[in-house]
Protein backbone atom coordinates (compact mmCIF):
# COMPACT_ATOMS: atom_id res chain seq x y z
CA UNK A 1 0.00 0.00 0.00
CA UNK A 2 2.99 2.26 0.25
CA UNK A 3 2.87 2.65 -3.52
CA UNK A 4 -0.25 4.74 -3.15
CA UNK A 5 1.01 6.90 -0.31
CA UNK A 6 1.87 10.36 -1.53
CA UNK A 7 5.57 11.09 -1.52
CA UNK A 8 7.12 14.38 -2.47
CA UNK A 9 6.86 13.82 -6.21
CA UNK A 10 3.29 12.56 -6.42
CA UNK A 11 0.45 15.01 -6.64
CA UNK A 12 -3.04 15.04 -5.27
CA UNK A 13 -5.88 13.95 -7.55
CA UNK A 14 -7.14 17.43 -8.08
CA UNK A 15 -3.73 18.77 -8.97
CA UNK A 16 -3.31 16.82 -12.19
CA UNK A 17 -6.32 18.21 -14.02
CA UNK A 18 -5.50 21.93 -14.14
CA UNK A 19 -2.05 21.08 -15.46
CA UNK A 20 -3.51 19.17 -18.40
CA UNK A 21 -6.12 21.76 -19.12
CA UNK A 22 -3.42 24.37 -19.15
CA UNK A 23 -1.53 22.38 -21.75
CA UNK A 24 -4.38 22.70 -24.25
CA UNK A 25 -6.20 25.98 -23.71
CA UNK A 26 -8.81 25.41 -26.42
CA UNK A 27 -10.27 22.48 -24.53
CA UNK A 28 -11.57 24.71 -21.78
CA UNK A 29 -14.97 23.05 -21.16
CA UNK A 30 -13.93 20.24 -18.84
CA UNK A 31 -16.59 17.59 -18.86
CA UNK A 32 -16.94 15.50 -15.76
CA UNK A 33 -17.19 12.01 -17.22
CA UNK A 34 -17.85 10.14 -14.05
CA UNK A 35 -17.91 10.23 -10.29
CA UNK A 36 -14.61 11.31 -8.80
CA UNK A 37 -13.90 8.86 -6.03
CA UNK A 38 -12.24 10.04 -2.84
CA UNK A 39 -11.06 13.50 -3.73
CA UNK A 40 -8.55 13.41 -0.88
CA UNK A 41 -6.80 10.19 -1.94
CA UNK A 42 -3.39 10.23 -3.54
CA UNK A 43 -2.49 8.53 -6.77
CA UNK A 44 0.83 7.50 -8.21
CA UNK A 45 1.58 10.23 -10.69
CA UNK A 46 4.45 9.50 -13.00
CA UNK A 47 6.08 11.80 -15.49
CA UNK A 48 4.30 10.13 -18.37
CA UNK A 49 0.98 10.96 -16.73
CA UNK A 50 1.59 14.68 -16.55
CA UNK A 51 3.29 15.13 -19.91
CA UNK A 52 1.78 14.20 -23.22
CA UNK A 53 3.50 11.78 -25.57
CA UNK A 54 6.25 13.40 -27.68
CA UNK A 55 4.33 12.81 -30.91
CA UNK A 56 1.35 14.72 -29.53
CA UNK A 57 3.55 17.60 -28.43
CA UNK A 58 5.21 17.79 -31.83
CA UNK A 59 1.74 17.79 -33.43
CA UNK A 60 0.75 20.65 -31.15
CA UNK A 61 3.83 22.68 -32.09
CA UNK A 62 3.24 22.04 -35.80
CA UNK A 63 -0.43 22.98 -35.46
CA UNK A 64 0.42 26.29 -33.81
CA UNK A 65 3.08 27.03 -36.44
CA UNK A 66 0.71 26.07 -39.25
CA UNK A 67 -2.12 28.29 -37.97
CA UNK A 68 0.31 31.17 -37.48
CA UNK A 69 1.60 30.75 -41.03
CA UNK A 70 -1.99 30.60 -42.35
CA UNK A 71 -2.78 33.85 -40.57
CA UNK A 72 0.32 35.54 -41.96
CA UNK A 73 -0.20 34.28 -45.51
CA UNK A 74 -3.95 34.86 -45.44
CA UNK A 75 -3.85 38.39 -44.09
CA UNK A 76 -0.63 39.85 -45.49
CA UNK A 77 0.72 37.88 -48.42
CA UNK A 78 -2.24 36.82 -50.57
CA UNK A 79 -3.94 39.40 -52.83
CA UNK A 80 -7.59 40.52 -52.82
CA UNK A 81 -9.95 38.53 -55.03
CA UNK A 82 -11.65 40.18 -58.00
CA UNK A 83 -15.25 39.74 -56.90
CA UNK A 84 -14.82 39.35 -53.18
CA UNK A 85 -12.18 41.85 -52.10
CA UNK A 86 -10.80 41.28 -48.64
CA UNK A 87 -13.67 38.95 -47.85
CA UNK A 88 -11.86 36.18 -49.69
CA UNK A 89 -9.48 35.90 -46.74
CA UNK A 90 -12.23 34.01 -44.89
CA UNK A 91 -11.76 31.31 -47.49
CA UNK A 92 -8.51 30.27 -45.84
CA UNK A 93 -10.20 29.40 -42.55
CA UNK A 94 -13.88 28.66 -43.23
CA UNK A 95 -13.65 25.59 -45.52
CA UNK A 96 -10.85 24.01 -43.44
CA UNK A 97 -12.98 24.45 -40.30
CA UNK A 98 -16.00 22.91 -42.01
CA UNK A 99 -13.85 20.02 -43.22
CA UNK A 100 -12.54 19.36 -39.72
CA UNK A 101 -16.08 19.56 -38.32
CA UNK A 102 -17.33 16.86 -40.67
CA UNK A 103 -14.14 14.81 -40.24
CA UNK A 104 -14.67 14.90 -36.48
CA UNK A 105 -18.23 13.67 -36.85
CA UNK A 106 -17.13 10.95 -39.22
CA UNK A 107 -14.56 9.72 -36.72
CA UNK A 108 -17.05 9.92 -33.85
CA UNK A 109 -19.74 8.10 -35.81
CA UNK A 110 -17.38 5.36 -36.96
CA UNK A 111 -16.01 4.82 -33.45
CA UNK A 112 -19.54 4.58 -32.07
CA UNK A 113 -20.44 1.96 -34.64
CA UNK A 114 -17.33 0.01 -33.65
CA UNK A 115 -18.33 0.31 -30.00
CA UNK A 116 -21.82 -1.00 -30.61
CA UNK A 117 -20.48 -4.04 -32.43
CA UNK A 118 -19.60 -6.50 -29.61
CA UNK A 119 -16.38 -7.78 -31.22
CA UNK A 120 -14.78 -4.35 -31.41
CA UNK A 121 -16.24 -3.01 -28.17
CA UNK A 122 -13.42 -1.23 -26.38
CA UNK A 123 -13.11 1.67 -23.98
CA UNK A 124 -10.53 3.25 -26.26
CA UNK A 125 -12.99 3.49 -29.14
CA UNK A 126 -15.52 5.16 -26.85
CA UNK A 127 -12.95 7.68 -25.62
CA UNK A 128 -12.07 8.49 -29.21
CA UNK A 129 -15.74 9.06 -30.07
CA UNK A 130 -16.17 11.43 -27.14
CA UNK A 131 -12.96 13.34 -27.83
CA UNK A 132 -13.73 13.66 -31.52
CA UNK A 133 -17.31 14.85 -30.94
CA UNK A 134 -16.06 17.52 -28.55
CA UNK A 135 -13.59 18.84 -31.10
CA UNK A 136 -16.33 18.59 -33.74
CA UNK A 137 -18.70 20.80 -31.77
CA UNK A 138 -16.02 23.48 -31.41
CA UNK A 139 -15.28 23.46 -35.12
CA UNK A 140 -18.95 23.39 -36.12
CA UNK A 141 -19.51 26.46 -33.98
CA UNK A 142 -16.58 28.19 -35.65
CA UNK A 143 -17.86 27.13 -39.09
CA UNK A 144 -21.27 28.64 -38.39
CA UNK A 145 -19.77 31.88 -37.09
CA UNK A 146 -17.32 32.35 -39.97
CA UNK A 147 -20.05 31.36 -42.44
CA UNK A 148 -22.34 34.04 -41.03
CA UNK A 149 -19.57 36.63 -41.31
CA UNK A 150 -19.15 35.56 -44.94
CA UNK A 151 -22.89 35.60 -45.60
CA UNK A 152 -23.63 39.10 -44.36
CA UNK A 153 -21.61 41.03 -46.99
CA UNK A 154 -22.06 38.39 -49.73
CA UNK A 155 -25.82 37.75 -49.59
CA UNK A 156 -26.86 40.60 -47.31
CA UNK A 157 -28.13 38.30 -44.55
CA UNK A 158 -26.52 36.66 -41.54
CA UNK A 159 -28.44 33.47 -42.10
CA UNK A 160 -30.01 31.73 -45.09
CA UNK A 161 -32.07 28.55 -45.03
CA UNK A 162 -29.61 26.85 -47.30
CA UNK A 163 -29.26 23.02 -47.15
CA UNK A 164 -25.66 23.15 -46.04
CA UNK A 165 -26.28 25.78 -43.38
CA UNK A 166 -29.41 24.14 -42.06
CA UNK A 167 -27.74 20.74 -41.91
CA UNK A 168 -24.72 22.17 -40.12
CA UNK A 169 -26.90 23.97 -37.59
CA UNK A 170 -28.92 20.81 -36.88
CA UNK A 171 -25.72 18.81 -36.56
CA UNK A 172 -24.48 21.34 -34.01
CA UNK A 173 -27.64 20.91 -31.91
CA UNK A 174 -27.55 17.12 -32.27
CA UNK A 175 -24.02 16.94 -30.94
CA UNK A 176 -24.75 19.31 -28.08
CA UNK A 177 -27.36 16.73 -27.08
CA UNK A 178 -24.84 13.94 -27.49
CA UNK A 179 -22.27 15.68 -25.29
CA UNK A 180 -24.98 16.42 -22.72
CA UNK A 181 -25.76 12.70 -22.68
CA UNK A 182 -22.09 11.82 -22.19
CA UNK A 183 -21.87 14.17 -19.24
CA UNK A 184 -24.55 12.32 -17.31
CA UNK A 185 -22.67 10.33 -14.68
CA UNK A 186 -23.08 6.58 -14.43
CA UNK A 187 -21.40 3.27 -14.95
CA UNK A 188 -18.79 3.91 -17.68
CA UNK A 189 -19.90 1.01 -19.85
CA UNK A 190 -23.56 2.00 -19.70
CA UNK A 191 -22.70 5.61 -20.47
CA UNK A 192 -20.62 4.52 -23.45
CA UNK A 193 -23.30 2.20 -24.74
CA UNK A 194 -26.00 4.85 -24.49
CA UNK A 195 -23.79 7.41 -26.17
CA UNK A 196 -22.89 5.05 -29.00
CA UNK A 197 -26.52 4.13 -29.59
CA UNK A 198 -27.55 7.76 -29.74
CA UNK A 199 -24.73 8.66 -32.09
CA UNK A 200 -25.48 5.94 -34.61
CA UNK A 201 -28.91 7.45 -35.00
CA UNK A 202 -27.27 10.56 -36.39
CA UNK A 203 -27.29 8.74 -39.71
CA UNK A 204 -30.17 11.06 -40.36
CA UNK A 205 -27.78 13.89 -41.22
CA UNK A 206 -27.74 12.99 -44.95
CA UNK A 207 -31.55 12.78 -44.92
CA UNK A 208 -31.66 16.27 -43.45
CA UNK A 209 -29.39 17.52 -46.18
CA UNK A 210 -31.42 16.06 -49.02
CA UNK A 211 -34.80 16.98 -47.61
CA UNK A 212 -33.73 20.58 -47.08
CA UNK A 213 -32.39 20.62 -50.63
CA UNK A 214 -35.76 19.53 -52.00
CA UNK A 215 -37.60 21.79 -49.60
CA UNK A 216 -35.68 24.81 -50.84
CA UNK A 217 -35.62 23.83 -54.49
CA UNK A 218 -39.40 24.19 -54.59
CA UNK A 219 -39.03 27.88 -53.78
CA UNK A 220 -35.79 29.23 -55.15
CA UNK A 221 -32.37 28.09 -56.34
CA UNK A 222 -29.75 27.31 -53.68
CA UNK A 223 -28.34 30.42 -52.08
CA UNK A 224 -24.67 29.56 -52.05
CA UNK A 225 -23.37 29.74 -55.55
CA UNK A 226 -19.66 30.30 -55.38
CA UNK A 227 -19.20 29.16 -58.95
CA UNK A 228 -21.58 31.80 -60.20
CA UNK A 229 -19.31 34.52 -58.99
CA UNK A 230 -16.18 33.13 -60.58
CA UNK A 231 -13.85 32.74 -57.71
CA UNK A 232 -10.61 31.43 -59.12
CA UNK A 233 -8.25 30.09 -56.52
CA UNK A 234 -4.70 30.04 -57.75
CA UNK A 235 -1.11 30.80 -56.86
CA UNK A 236 -0.46 31.90 -53.30
CA UNK A 237 -4.18 31.66 -52.53
CA UNK A 238 -4.26 27.96 -53.34
CA UNK A 239 -1.20 27.31 -51.22
CA UNK A 240 -2.64 29.24 -48.31
CA UNK A 241 -5.90 27.32 -48.56
CA UNK A 242 -3.99 24.04 -48.61
CA UNK A 243 -1.96 25.13 -45.60
CA UNK A 244 -5.21 26.05 -43.84
CA UNK A 245 -6.56 22.54 -44.39
CA UNK A 246 -3.39 20.90 -43.14
CA UNK A 247 -2.95 23.09 -40.08
CA UNK A 248 -6.57 22.90 -38.95
CA UNK A 249 -6.45 19.13 -39.32
CA UNK A 250 -3.34 19.16 -37.12
CA UNK A 251 -5.17 21.30 -34.56
CA UNK A 252 -7.96 18.72 -34.60
CA UNK A 253 -5.53 15.82 -34.06
CA UNK A 254 -3.86 17.72 -31.28
CA UNK A 255 -7.11 18.56 -29.47
CA UNK A 256 -8.45 15.04 -29.82
CA UNK A 257 -5.15 13.65 -28.57
CA UNK A 258 -5.35 15.72 -25.42
CA UNK A 259 -9.01 15.04 -24.75
CA UNK A 260 -8.37 11.33 -25.29
CA UNK A 261 -5.46 11.43 -22.85
CA UNK A 262 -7.58 13.25 -20.29
CA UNK A 263 -10.37 10.67 -20.64
CA UNK A 264 -7.85 7.85 -20.18
CA UNK A 265 -6.44 9.51 -17.06
CA UNK A 266 -9.94 9.90 -15.66
CA UNK A 267 -10.63 6.21 -16.23
CA UNK A 268 -7.35 5.27 -14.56
CA UNK A 269 -8.05 7.60 -11.71
CA UNK A 270 -11.45 6.13 -11.01
CA UNK A 271 -10.18 2.55 -11.17
CA UNK A 272 -7.21 3.42 -8.91
CA UNK A 273 -9.61 5.05 -6.52
CA UNK A 274 -11.61 1.85 -6.39
CA UNK A 275 -8.49 -0.26 -5.79
CA UNK A 276 -7.41 2.10 -3.07
CA UNK A 277 -10.75 1.94 -1.31
CA UNK A 278 -10.77 -1.87 -1.56
CA UNK A 279 -7.26 -2.07 -0.11
CA UNK A 280 -8.22 0.19 2.77
CA UNK A 281 -11.23 -1.96 3.58
CA UNK A 282 -9.04 -5.06 3.48
CA UNK A 283 -6.57 -3.46 5.83
CA UNK A 284 -9.35 -2.57 8.20
CA UNK A 285 -10.48 -6.18 8.13
CA UNK A 286 -6.94 -7.43 8.85
CA UNK A 287 -6.37 -5.32 11.93
CA UNK B 1 -40.30 -11.48 -32.14
CA UNK B 2 -43.66 -10.31 -33.46
CA UNK B 3 -45.52 -12.29 -30.81
CA UNK B 4 -43.40 -10.54 -28.16
CA UNK B 5 -44.13 -7.22 -29.84
CA UNK B 6 -47.86 -7.90 -29.73
CA UNK B 7 -47.62 -8.77 -26.02
CA UNK B 8 -45.71 -5.59 -25.13
CA UNK B 9 -47.98 -3.45 -27.31
CA UNK B 10 -51.06 -4.98 -25.71
CA UNK B 11 -49.66 -4.35 -22.24
CA UNK B 12 -48.89 -0.68 -22.98
CA UNK B 13 -52.27 -0.08 -24.58
CA UNK B 14 -54.06 -1.81 -21.70
CA UNK B 15 -52.27 0.49 -19.25
CA UNK B 16 -53.34 3.43 -21.40
CA UNK B 17 -56.96 2.30 -21.56
CA UNK B 18 -57.04 1.95 -17.78
CA UNK B 19 -55.10 5.10 -16.85
CA UNK B 20 -56.12 7.34 -19.80
CA UNK B 21 -53.03 9.52 -19.35
CA UNK B 22 -52.50 10.11 -23.06
CA UNK B 23 -56.17 10.75 -23.71
CA UNK B 24 -56.74 13.01 -20.71
CA UNK B 25 -53.42 14.85 -20.68
CA UNK B 26 -51.44 14.57 -23.91
CA UNK B 27 -54.33 15.16 -26.33
CA UNK B 28 -55.52 18.27 -24.43
CA UNK B 29 -51.90 19.45 -24.39
CA UNK B 30 -51.79 19.21 -28.19
CA UNK B 31 -55.04 21.20 -28.36
CA UNK B 32 -53.49 23.87 -26.12
CA UNK B 33 -50.50 24.12 -28.46
CA UNK B 34 -52.80 24.55 -31.47
CA UNK B 35 -54.75 27.30 -29.68
CA UNK B 36 -51.52 29.03 -28.61
CA UNK B 37 -50.30 29.07 -32.22
CA UNK B 38 -53.58 30.70 -33.16
CA UNK B 39 -53.06 33.38 -30.53
CA UNK B 40 -49.43 33.92 -31.59
CA UNK B 41 -50.28 34.34 -35.29
CA UNK B 42 -53.51 36.27 -34.88
CA UNK B 43 -57.05 35.48 -36.02
CA UNK B 44 -56.43 36.06 -39.73
CA UNK B 45 -57.31 32.89 -41.65
CA UNK B 46 -55.16 34.03 -44.56
CA UNK B 47 -52.19 33.58 -42.24
CA UNK B 48 -53.40 30.52 -40.34
CA UNK B 49 -54.64 28.31 -43.19
CA UNK B 50 -51.32 28.21 -45.13
CA UNK B 51 -49.41 27.57 -41.90
CA UNK B 52 -51.82 24.86 -40.72
CA UNK B 53 -49.71 21.89 -41.87
CA UNK B 54 -46.54 23.10 -40.16
CA UNK B 55 -48.29 24.05 -36.94
CA UNK B 56 -50.08 20.70 -36.86
CA UNK B 57 -46.82 18.79 -37.12
CA UNK B 58 -45.02 20.92 -34.54
CA UNK B 59 -47.90 20.19 -32.16
CA UNK B 60 -47.58 16.47 -32.94
CA UNK B 61 -43.83 16.57 -32.35
CA UNK B 62 -44.21 18.21 -28.96
CA UNK B 63 -46.94 15.75 -27.98
CA UNK B 64 -44.79 12.84 -29.14
CA UNK B 65 -42.17 13.83 -26.54
CA UNK B 66 -44.83 13.52 -23.84
CA UNK B 67 -46.15 10.23 -25.20
CA UNK B 68 -42.64 8.73 -25.21
CA UNK B 69 -41.94 9.98 -21.71
CA UNK B 70 -45.17 8.37 -20.57
CA UNK B 71 -44.23 5.13 -22.31
CA UNK B 72 -41.02 4.91 -20.25
CA UNK B 73 -42.50 6.32 -17.05
CA UNK B 74 -44.67 3.19 -17.08
CA UNK B 75 -41.53 1.03 -17.16
CA UNK B 76 -39.61 2.90 -14.48
CA UNK B 77 -42.32 2.54 -11.81
CA UNK B 78 -41.98 -0.44 -9.46
CA UNK B 79 -38.85 -1.67 -11.30
CA UNK B 80 -41.03 -2.82 -14.18
CA UNK B 81 -37.93 -2.48 -16.34
CA UNK B 82 -36.24 -5.34 -14.49
CA UNK B 83 -39.36 -7.39 -14.94
CA UNK B 84 -39.27 -6.70 -18.66
CA UNK B 85 -35.63 -7.77 -18.87
CA UNK B 86 -36.23 -10.92 -16.84
CA UNK B 87 -39.29 -11.83 -18.90
CA UNK B 88 -37.09 -13.30 -21.61
CA UNK B 89 -38.84 -11.35 -24.34
CA UNK B 90 -36.81 -10.51 -27.41
CA UNK B 91 -35.43 -6.93 -27.08
CA UNK B 92 -36.34 -6.27 -30.70
CA UNK B 93 -39.88 -7.41 -29.91
CA UNK B 94 -40.05 -5.09 -26.89
CA UNK B 95 -38.89 -2.23 -29.09
CA UNK B 96 -41.43 -2.94 -31.81
CA UNK B 97 -44.21 -3.39 -29.27
CA UNK B 98 -43.53 -0.09 -27.58
CA UNK B 99 -43.28 1.63 -30.97
CA UNK B 100 -46.64 0.14 -31.99
CA UNK B 101 -48.31 1.33 -28.77
CA UNK B 102 -46.99 4.90 -29.12
CA UNK B 103 -47.91 4.80 -32.81
CA UNK B 104 -51.52 3.91 -31.97
CA UNK B 105 -51.73 6.66 -29.35
CA UNK B 106 -50.25 9.28 -31.63
CA UNK B 107 -52.54 8.35 -34.52
CA UNK B 108 -55.58 8.88 -32.30
CA UNK B 109 -54.10 12.20 -31.20
CA UNK B 110 -53.50 13.21 -34.82
CA UNK B 111 -57.08 12.38 -35.79
CA UNK B 112 -58.40 14.66 -33.04
CA UNK B 113 -55.87 17.35 -33.88
CA UNK B 114 -56.75 17.26 -37.59
CA UNK B 115 -60.28 18.32 -36.82
CA UNK B 116 -59.04 20.99 -34.41
CA UNK B 117 -56.82 22.40 -37.17
CA UNK B 118 -59.65 22.30 -39.72
CA UNK B 119 -61.97 24.03 -37.28
CA UNK B 120 -59.64 26.63 -35.82
CA UNK B 121 -57.37 27.45 -38.77
CA UNK B 122 -59.88 26.91 -41.55
CA UNK B 123 -57.71 24.30 -43.30
CA UNK B 124 -59.51 22.42 -46.06
CA UNK B 125 -59.18 18.70 -45.57
CA UNK B 126 -58.72 17.31 -49.06
CA UNK B 127 -57.04 14.22 -50.45
CA UNK B 128 -57.64 12.16 -47.33
CA UNK B 129 -55.55 9.32 -48.76
CA UNK B 130 -52.41 11.42 -48.99
CA UNK B 131 -53.06 12.97 -45.57
CA UNK B 132 -53.49 9.56 -44.00
CA UNK B 133 -50.55 7.89 -45.76
CA UNK B 134 -48.09 10.62 -44.87
CA UNK B 135 -49.40 10.79 -41.29
CA UNK B 136 -48.93 7.04 -40.80
CA UNK B 137 -45.43 6.97 -42.32
CA UNK B 138 -44.35 10.06 -40.38
CA UNK B 139 -45.72 8.71 -37.13
CA UNK B 140 -43.95 5.37 -37.52
CA UNK B 141 -40.68 7.29 -37.85
CA UNK B 142 -41.48 9.54 -34.89
CA UNK B 143 -42.47 6.62 -32.67
CA UNK B 144 -39.32 4.67 -33.59
CA UNK B 145 -36.88 7.52 -32.82
CA UNK B 146 -38.93 8.41 -29.77
CA UNK B 147 -38.70 4.92 -28.28
CA UNK B 148 -35.01 4.61 -29.17
CA UNK B 149 -34.16 7.89 -27.42
CA UNK B 150 -36.61 7.16 -24.65
CA UNK B 151 -34.56 4.03 -23.94
CA UNK B 152 -31.30 5.98 -24.16
CA UNK B 153 -32.46 8.55 -21.64
CA UNK B 154 -34.64 6.34 -19.43
CA UNK B 155 -33.42 5.80 -15.91
CA UNK B 156 -31.42 9.01 -15.94
CA UNK B 157 -32.17 11.77 -13.49
CA UNK B 158 -32.09 14.31 -16.33
CA UNK B 159 -34.36 12.37 -18.70
CA UNK B 160 -37.11 15.02 -18.86
CA UNK B 161 -34.73 17.62 -20.22
CA UNK B 162 -32.46 15.32 -22.20
CA UNK B 163 -35.13 13.53 -24.25
CA UNK B 164 -36.45 16.62 -26.11
CA UNK B 165 -32.89 17.78 -26.80
CA UNK B 166 -32.02 14.44 -28.40
CA UNK B 167 -35.36 13.67 -30.01
CA UNK B 168 -36.47 16.93 -31.62
CA UNK B 169 -33.42 17.64 -33.84
CA UNK B 170 -33.42 14.03 -35.08
CA UNK B 171 -37.09 14.38 -35.95
CA UNK B 172 -36.44 17.48 -38.08
CA UNK B 173 -36.64 15.62 -41.44
CA UNK B 174 -40.00 14.13 -40.42
CA UNK B 175 -41.32 17.58 -39.62
CA UNK B 176 -40.07 18.89 -42.96
CA UNK B 177 -41.37 16.07 -45.12
CA UNK B 178 -44.69 15.63 -43.34
CA UNK B 179 -45.37 19.36 -43.43
CA UNK B 180 -44.61 19.52 -47.15
CA UNK B 181 -46.78 16.54 -47.93
CA UNK B 182 -49.68 17.95 -45.87
CA UNK B 183 -49.20 21.35 -47.49
CA UNK B 184 -49.67 19.74 -50.88
CA UNK B 185 -52.85 17.94 -49.93
CA UNK B 186 -54.38 20.80 -47.89
CA UNK B 187 -53.82 23.25 -50.71
CA UNK B 188 -55.28 20.81 -53.22
CA UNK B 189 -52.05 20.61 -55.20
CA UNK B 190 -50.97 17.40 -56.85
CA UNK B 191 -47.29 17.21 -57.84
CA UNK B 192 -44.32 16.42 -55.64
CA UNK B 193 -45.97 14.48 -52.85
CA UNK B 194 -44.20 11.28 -53.92
CA UNK B 195 -40.78 12.65 -52.94
CA UNK B 196 -41.96 13.49 -49.46
CA UNK B 197 -43.67 10.16 -48.96
CA UNK B 198 -40.38 8.51 -49.98
CA UNK B 199 -38.45 10.59 -47.44
CA UNK B 200 -40.95 9.62 -44.73
CA UNK B 201 -40.82 5.98 -45.75
CA UNK B 202 -37.00 5.82 -45.80
CA UNK B 203 -36.90 7.53 -42.45
CA UNK B 204 -39.41 5.14 -40.91
CA UNK B 205 -37.59 2.04 -42.22
CA UNK B 206 -34.17 3.37 -41.16
CA UNK B 207 -35.19 4.11 -37.59
CA UNK B 208 -37.24 1.00 -37.07
CA UNK B 209 -34.16 -0.96 -38.23
CA UNK B 210 -31.70 0.99 -36.04
CA UNK B 211 -33.99 0.71 -33.04
CA UNK B 212 -34.50 -3.02 -33.51
CA UNK B 213 -30.72 -3.54 -33.59
CA UNK B 214 -29.70 -1.09 -30.87
CA UNK B 215 -32.42 -1.84 -28.33
CA UNK B 216 -30.75 -5.04 -27.10
CA UNK B 217 -27.49 -3.40 -25.90
CA UNK B 218 -29.51 -0.56 -24.38
CA UNK B 219 -31.74 -2.84 -22.36
CA UNK B 220 -29.06 -5.17 -20.98
CA UNK B 221 -26.93 -4.61 -17.87
CA UNK B 222 -28.48 -1.59 -16.25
Amino acid sequence: MTAFAGTGSSGAVGATDPAQVGASPATAPVLPTGPVPGAGTLLPVSRSHVRAAPALRVTGALAVLGVAATVWLGLFVTPDAVNFGNLVRLLYVHPPMAWVAFLAYGVAGLSSLLYLWPRTRDRRVDRLAGASAEAGVVFTGLTLVTGSIWGRPTWGVWWAWDPLLTTTALLFVLYLGYLALRRVPGDPETVAKRAAASLVAFLDVPIVYFSVTWWRSLHQPPTIDLAGRHLYVHGSMAWTLLLGFVSFTLVYVWLVGHRYRLARLRDEESSHGLELALAERRQEGAT
Amino acid sequence: MFRDAALVCGKDLRIEVRSRVTLNQVVPFAAVVVILFGLALGPDRKVLAPAAAGLFWVAVLLSAVLAVQRSFAVESADDAREGLRLSGLDPAGIFLGKVAAVLAELLVLEAVLTFAVALLYGAHLQQAGLLGASAILATIGLAAIGILYGAVSSGLRVRETLLPLLFLPIAAPVLLAATKSWDISLSGGDGGAGTWLTVLGVFAILYVAIGTLAFGPLLEDR
